[in-house]
């Protein structure tokens, strides 16, 4: 027999109470690694779309820069639009690497999603746009036959979303055109995979914006050109120039104020916690008043007392970071879900990563939330006077 | 004749409310020897567990002095009262006191590990049998009787071979079959073990067959 032994028999001698008490604490663990999970996932995520568009500064009409960006990022209508000269005149620039025209529109569908209807995209691309995405690759299929073929490639998700072939037509609701699909992309974990592409001039035929775009992506050949490049854009009118670098500062502001939310919940969740655990402890410990006192009449010390009280409070909360993790990695599917229908933008791919480092972390931080809270209890009991404990309730 | 375990010199303990100062132990001598076995009577509020208390080094006196085990532990604090309660003094209880959650033999060792004293598992059930509990050392206290359960805790107090064993009211909670037989316990205890016992109890009939009886009355000796 040994304190440690008599910790346990405590905690089970009141297996509920032990168990409720725990999962308080397993719930803001559980709270605290999701938020924690998502934040990491989350800026991992944004930095791999933002990596995987292949190019470092984006052109688009005058408007806000903020919605430019996350539309630009996470597709969708009500772009503004800017003349194709302005693409025919970046592109003569010796800094610029790699160059590619976009645009970018949705159509709503009323027979997509199996009948709940959903919007579809639409991105008119010229060859350029692959060349700047040399991991892309054809899961089927080629390119289009030809610079304005009635031929649409498809992402993998909107290929599967839509059920379709290489050979297979599509059909844009409200435009009266049938196109072929001719390729078919792998998977890339990026918007777009959701997105359907077609040639450009074909795109700006059928959805009537002849001459007009509503992107610009540019690779430079020396990256430390971009500030003086970027400067010459601000002069030309009706343009903007975002850099992909801003672009995440951007979303990570935009998701800032939820952020700061979502972690306001978790601390409350923690200190809600502390006060649980110490409030169980401590009705525990008045119970128990007349044990403690006869524990120290038969030789116990203050420290000893103090030792007990303050393990039972740390398995507690041990159990609690634990069963939190475990709960944690089984609801990071549902986290990330409701994450993505909230936010303004989530990038693809896994929002919510959990490591390793984070479980110990957490674990530790349960621990140190279980000596937090089990220090006043111990105190209160390692400091009570044998003779008036074994006195209580007489 | 064994030399003195106890010597008080005019003791008192006292307790002052706001409307009074009551005497609980009113300026007593006593002076207990080696294989003494001591039945401390008197009425309810003659100051017995008080007394007892202070004997155990629960509690200060308030004046006098007090020699226990050739120390003065008049002015000792509670770090220090510790030291000599778990060296020299076993407790037991009316009513017990077992911790529920363990075993009557897990009673016994958590004593050992909190008086920092070691024993063989077979010395433990050596002690079981002495005390008349050979075979239900492995129960919880719920799944023993009274009397069963008052064998655990004077094995208990028995474990780390103290110079002392105080006991408050041992028999109070028993039938009384069960008090003659726990009484007869600690006299056989006292005359095989030589050791030094004091028992506060009301119970008249096993109070007297104690070598020494000290009466109370308003906390000093009536004898």
């Amino acid at each position: 027999m040994n304190l440690l032994k008599l910790a346990f028999k405590n905690l089970a001698r009141k297996k509920i109470r032990t168990f409720l008490t725990a999962g308080g604490v397993a719930v803001a663990v559980a709270v605290l690694v999701s938020l924690l999970g998502f934040d990491a996932g989350y800026q991992k995520a944004l930095g791999r779309d933002i990596d995987k568009m292949g190019y470092q500064v984006l052109v688009t009409a005058k408007g806000c820069p903020y919605e430019a960006a996350t539309l630009m990022l996470k597709g969708g209508g009500g772009l503004r639009y800017m003349d194709q000269d302005v693409y025919n005149k970046i592109v003569k620039d010796p800094r610029v690497d790699m160059i590619t025209p976009q645009l970018v529109d949705t159509v709503y569908d009323p027979d997509r999603q199996e009948g709940q209807g959903g919007y579809a995209m639409y991105m008119g691309i010229e060859k350029s746009y692959r060349k700047l995405k040399p991991w892309s690759k054809y899961k089927d299929g080629d390119w289009f036959s030809s610079d304005s073929a009635d031929e649409v490639i498809m992402g993998y998700e909107a290929a599967e979303v839509e059920q379709r072939h290489i050979g297979d037509k599509i059909f844009i609701p409200g435009k009266n055109k049938v196109l072929t699909v001719t390729g078919i992309f792998e998977r890339t974990g990026t918007q777009d995979d959701g997105i359907i592409f077609m040639p450009l001039k074909t795109m700006q035929d059928i959805f009537d914006q002849h001459g007009k775009l509503t992107g610009i992506g540019i690779k430079l050949k020396d990256i430390s050109d971009i500030s003086e490049f970027e400067e010459d854009l601000y002069d030309e009118p009706g343009i903007q120039v975002i850099s992909l670098a801003q672009v995440r500062g951007t979303i990570l502001n935009l998701i800032s104020s939820a952020k700061v939310m979502t972690n306001s919940v978790a601390v409350i969740a923690v200190f809600i916690a502390v006060i649980g655990v110490t409030n169980t402890i401590l009705m525990s410990v008045f119970e128990r008043t007349k044990e403690i006192g006869v524990m120290k009449a038969i030789g116990a010390s203050s420290f000893d007392i103090f030792k007990v009280i303050w393990l039972e409070t740390t398995f507690i909360c041990l159990l609690g970071g634990i069963t939190g993790n475990i709960i944690a990695l089984a609801a990071g599917n549902i986290v990330e879900n409701t994450f993505k229908k909230i936010l303004p933008y989530a990038p693809g791919g896994k929002l919510v990563y959990i490591t390793p480092l984070l479980l110990i972390a957490s674990l530790l931080g349960a621990i140190a939330v279980g000596m937090i809270s089990g220090m006043y209890p111990a105190l209160r009991a390692a400091s009570m006077r044998p003779v008036n404990a074994i006195k209580s309730g007489e | 004749m064994n030399g003195p375990l106890i010597k008080a010199e005019n003791i008192y303990k006292t307790y002052v409310s706001k409307a009074e100062k009551i005497n609980a132990v009113n300026g007593l001598d006593l002076d207990i020897r080696t294989g003494d076995l001591v039945s401390i009577m008197g009425p309810s509020g003659s100051g017995k567990t008080t007394l007892l208390h202070i004997l155990g080094c629960l509690d200060n006196i308030s004046g006098g002095k007090l020699e226990m085990f050739g120390e003065d532990i008049s002015a000792k604090k509670e770090g220090e009262l510790v030291n000599i309660r778990r060296k020299n003094i076993g407790f037991i209880f009316q009513d017990f006191h077992l911790i529920s959650s363990l075993t009557a033999l897990e009673n016994v060792e958590l004593a050992l590990c909190l008086a920092r004293k070691k024993r063989d598992r077979e010395e433990i059930v050596d002690l079981f049998a002495k005390v008349g509990l050979g075979k239900r050392i492995n129960h919880v206290p719920k799944e023993l009787s009274g009397g069963e359960k008052q064998r655990v805790a004077i094995a208990r107090a028995l474990a780390a071979s103290p110079k002392l064993i105080l006991a408050d009211e041992p028999t109070g909670d028993l039938d009384s079959k069960t008090s003659m037989d726990i009484f007869e316990l600690l006299v056989s205890l006292n005359e095989k073990e030589k050791s030094t016992i004091i028992v506060v109890t009301h119970d008249e009939t096993l109070g007297v067959k104690a070598k020494r009886v000290i009466r109370l009355k308003d906390g000093k000796l009536q004898n």
